[in-house]
């Protein structure tokens, strides 16, 4: 098989409905396992994805989002977040998709480095506690775009 | 697609997997293991041996899967098949390529 020109992948996650933090996770771990380097960038609601108190209670977008298919007025009704949320998580568990703790261990053992960016961790008031252990440093834009060191860098912003 | 390794007329697919993984034998393995860059120690032979299980329990493989196995955590798995590790470990193996995501 050929080998591929990407070497390395560079993801900066802004956004923290659960299709947009599964498909940086995903895009991450099938990055290591092709034996190509990953590291995830977090920044404004991405966030909420690295927050301790926060990665487990992430939600699908039932509002703005067509593909759900349901009157955006039937999409804001209470209690349709959830549930939506819920129905997509028995879907990701039939698949043996980890939830997003697990998975966040998963990419830290696998090498892809997870940054926050310093701007929103200011803005959003927070601080290094309220972030996962796993996390490998709050970094600027400019840091991370000096992490794309080799030829063959990729940057995907989700 | 055929191919000779150590000696034997193997049955592999385009990648070099093989298709039958009762053709397959420890001198195999060393030799897609030298293929791969990989030098096969005890703990690799733990991982290929708990592959084989998987795969004629008809368990899909995956990342996660590696992290359950009791065996090696995902760390070590890295290590031990650097550079795309659940691709280089089924090959070795004798097991058919994964078509997991995840």
């Amino acid at each position: 098989m050929s080998q591929s020109k990407v070497k390395k992948m560079l993801f900066i996650l802004s956004k923290a409905t659960i299709e947009n933090v599964y498909a940086a996770f995903i895009m991450a771990n099938g990055a290591r396992m092709e034996g190509i380097d990953a590291e995830v960038f977090f920044t404004f609601f991405g966030l909420e994805a690295i927050q301790t108190k926060k990665l487990k209670k992430l939600r699908v977008a039932t509002v703005g989002n067509p593909a759900m298919h349901m009157p955006t007025m039937v999409g804001g009704l209470p209690g349709m977040e959830a549930f939506a949320t819920m129905m997509m998580k028995k879907e990701m568990d039939k698949l043996d998709m980890p939830p997003v703790d697990e998975f966040l261990e998963i990419l830290s053992a696998s090498g892809v480095k997870l940054w926050a960016c310093k701007l929103a961790v200011d803005m959003f008031h927070l601080e290094e506690k309220d972030l996962i252990e796993d996390l490998d440093g709050i970094l600027t834009i400019g840091d991370f775009y000096s992490r794309a060191d080799v030829e063959g860098t990729q940057i995907i912003f989700i | 697609m055929e191919s000779n390794i150590a000696g034997i007329i193997l049955d592999v697919t385009e990648d070099g997997y093989l298709n039958d993984l009762s053709q397959w034998n420890k001198e195999i393995a060393k030799e897609i293991a030298k293929e791969e860059g990989v030098e096969l120690q005890d703990k690799h032979w733990e991982v290929i041996t708990w592959l084989q299980e998987q795969v004629k329990k008809e368990v899909t493989l995956s990342v996660r899967g590696i992290k359950k196995s009791g065996v090696v955590d995902i760390k070590e798995f890295y290590t031990l098949f650097p550079g795309g590790p659940l691709k280089k470990a089924t090959r070795i193996a004798g097991v058919p390529k994964p078509k997991s995501c995840i």
